[in-house]
């Protein structure tokens, strides 16, 4: 069989996400911003939504997501990214509205704006990178860093005296009662990225019945902020971050 | 309430009632006194559920600004309304929303300051609203009513300079303009525009509305590459410039042979109006100069009133702010005296009068 045999339309099991362009990614390997880019592409187009989505991207490592993604993007302040969607969607009933956040970006700068969107019931979907540290600034600590882990502003590894204790906010955002879809998924392996996809089809569905207000976290990994290999970088989130931050869903109402 | 039919209001419900009239799509704030009837009348009125107009309590200032961000950002005609400290908070969302280049409309019912201040009226915000206020170079299109029929019709007129110039606009009122009752013609009810009116008014709105067909819309102040940062703030100063040259609004009262020319903004304007009024009985030459846009800044005509007046004299609620604007229009072909009272200390009448004699008295013209 030569190789034009194979590069047959009948044989593709696989392609890119139409909504998905050419643009080469800033993200560094093994980083795991791209797959949920990727999921994102694919559920929108899966919805016929490309004409009704408004994403409104952070301050953070995702700063760039209106690169890659052929929707109309807003690139909000730092943490405010809750608000704008707000009024977005407000104004605009019948559109997709997400926000794609990290975890400086959503659970401290931006905590108050969080709460309150994801508590008034927003009909929106917040999409909550949870790397664990700062990646664009370099490094720093989150206000989700574990005890212990080094960070370019923990280097003697985080202590409660010192820098309090990591924040749970999704846990949090599971009780309030504006909220109608919580869940904790990753991306470290194929079924977690199935997981991932499924959850955040949901959110999607839920936002456009208008049945509250949405947030999925993905457990990420930052291979660069973390000193690690891609590979190390996984194994360390499976031992150390998968036990402070529990997967599954927290909340379907 | 009927077209074209006075009605007693405070500035501040006027201001409420107007932005429903004018076909306004959302309104979002948070309270803060002086100005907390403007939230508390669009909620009793409830346009939501007439012409569909969003009413929204936000959790802060920074929120509020934030949701014009987006509401704005997306073609719709959205305000905010807020006091001096709330206005504070809201100059990162005015700088993002300069450079994205967003219409909307903050409205500043000033009260003193620094820090809480007080609750009373003051135009010490002059500064923070006419040079920028957030980081960056860039600017807000500010405009001072001097009456409650003013409020009213800013409202409309802030709308269409913002969606004009793509630009955030401001009213910049205060504790007096929104807290006192005067008889208003409101504007006529307009309908909210179709999302067919916002495709064409706003092609570049980021609403979804024909992607495919056309590129996504993308909003974003971030540029890492510091020539095209350098050209987007080049051609946002050369549509500064357009602006200046174009939507300079000012009102001049009895200047034309006047020795002394008063220069006053918003409520002090009508103080000191009255004033003019007064010395013109005793036979004293005074006038009035009134800045309705203060940016832009009417120097022209200010720099004209300087070569024929013998003096002018600025008088603001605050240590002197517009006067720095002022005296570079003048250039030094006049002197320009300065009378401040601040952190809510409202000027009467008799003390402009009091302060106007005296400075020709220097100059021996009285
Ligand atoms: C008001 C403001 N403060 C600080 C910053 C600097 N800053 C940029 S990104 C960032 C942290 C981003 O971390 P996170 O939200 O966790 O996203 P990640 O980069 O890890 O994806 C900070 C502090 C900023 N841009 N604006």
């Amino acid at each position: 069989m030569t190789r034009e045999d194979i590069l047959q339309p009948q044989n593709l099991v696989y392609s890119k996400p139409r909504l998905m362009n050419d643009t080469g990614m800033h993200y560094c390997p093994g980083c795991s911003h791209g797959v949920v880019h990727k999921l994102i592409a694919e559920i929108i187009d899966e919805m016929h939504l490309q004409e009704k989505t408004i994403g409104i991207c952070p301050v953070g490592c995702a700063v760039f997501a209106y690169r890659y993604l052929d929707v109309d993007w807003l690139e909000a302040a730092h943490g405010r990214a809750p608000a704008v969607a707000t009024a977005c969607k407000r104004l605009w009933p019948d559109r997709l509205v997400f926000t794609y956040q990290g975890d400086g970006d959503l659970a401290c700068i931006g905590a108050c704006e969080t709460i309150h969107a994801l508590n008034r019931g927003e009909k929106i979907t917040v999409i909550f990178i949870n790397n664990a540290i700062y990646g664009m600034t370099g490094g720093q600590m989150a206000p989700t860093t574990p005890l212990g882990m080094k960070t370019s502003t923990c280097p003697y590894g985080r202590q409660a005296e010192l820098h309090g204790y990591p924040l749970n906010i999704t846990d949090m955002a599971a009780t309030l009662p504006g909220t109608a879809y919580v869940s904790r998924q990753s991306v470290h392996s194929v079924a977690a990225i199935n997981k991932t996809k499924r959850a955040l089809r949901h959110a999607f569905e839920n936002a456009m019945s208008g049945k509250g207000s949405n947030l999925v976290e993905v457990l990420s990994t930052c291979s660069a902020g973390w000193k690690k290999t891609p590979v190390e970088a996984n194994r360390w989130m499976e031992e150390n971050i998968f036990k402070l931050y529990r997967l599954g869903d927290l909340k379907d109402q | 309430m009927k077209d074209n039919e006075y009605v007693l209001l405070k500035g501040n419900e006027a201001i409420a009632h107007a932005a429903i009239r004018c076909g306004c799509d959302g309104f979002f704030g948070y309270p803060i006194t002086p100005q907390s009837e403007i939230l508390e009348t669009l909620s009793l009125l409830k346009p939501w559920e007439t012409t569909g107009m969003v009413v929204l309590q936000a959790e802060s200032e920074v929120a509020a600004i934030n949701m014009l961000y987006g509401g704005g950002g997306s073609g719709k005609r959205v305000m905010t309304t807020s006091s001096s400290p709330g206005v504070a908070l809201m100059q990162e969302g005015m700088s993002y929303m300069a450079v994205c280049e967003i219409p909307a409309l903050i409205v500043n019912v000033q009260r003193g300051g620094p820090g809480l201040g007080t609750i009373q009226p003051s135009q010490s915000d002059y500064l923070q609203a006419t040079v920028g206020g957030g980081n960056g170079d860039y600017q807000t299109i500010v405009l001072a009513p001097a009456s409650v029929q003013e409020m009213a019709d800013f409202v409309d007129l802030a709308f269409q300079l913002a969606f004009r110039w793509r630009n955030p606009a401001m009213i910049l009122s205060d504790g007096v303009i929104g807290q006192m009752m005067e008889k208003v013609v409101l504007p006529p009810q307009r309908p909210r525009r179709t999302e067919e009116e916002i495709a064409r008014e706003c092609p570049w709105a980021v609403n979804g509305h024909g992607v495919g067909r056309r590129k996504p819309n993308i909003m974003t102040s971030l540029e890492l590459d510091p020539a095209i940062m350098e050209e987007r703030n080049l051609r946002l100063q050369e549509k500064y410039l357009r602006i200046r040259q174009s939507e300079v609004r000012c009102e001049t009262y009895l200047c034309d042979d006047a020795d002394i020319v008063l220069t006053a903004f918003g409520s002090v304007a009508r103080i000191c109006k009255e004033a003019v009024g007064n010395l013109r009985r005793q036979g004293v030459k005074a006038g009035l100069l009134r800045p309705i846009t203060l940016w832009p800044f009417p120097e022209k005509e200010i720099a004209a009133l300087a070569g024929r007046a013998r003096a002018i004299m600025v008088a603001e609620m605050n240590a002197g702010q517009m006067v720095r604007d002022v005296r570079a229009a003048v250039e030094g072909r006049t002197p320009v005296h300065f009378y401040g009272r601040m952190g809510g200390m409202v000027p009467s009448p008799q003390e402009i009068e009091d302060q106007v004699k005296l400075h020709l008295k220097e100059i021996n013209l009285i």
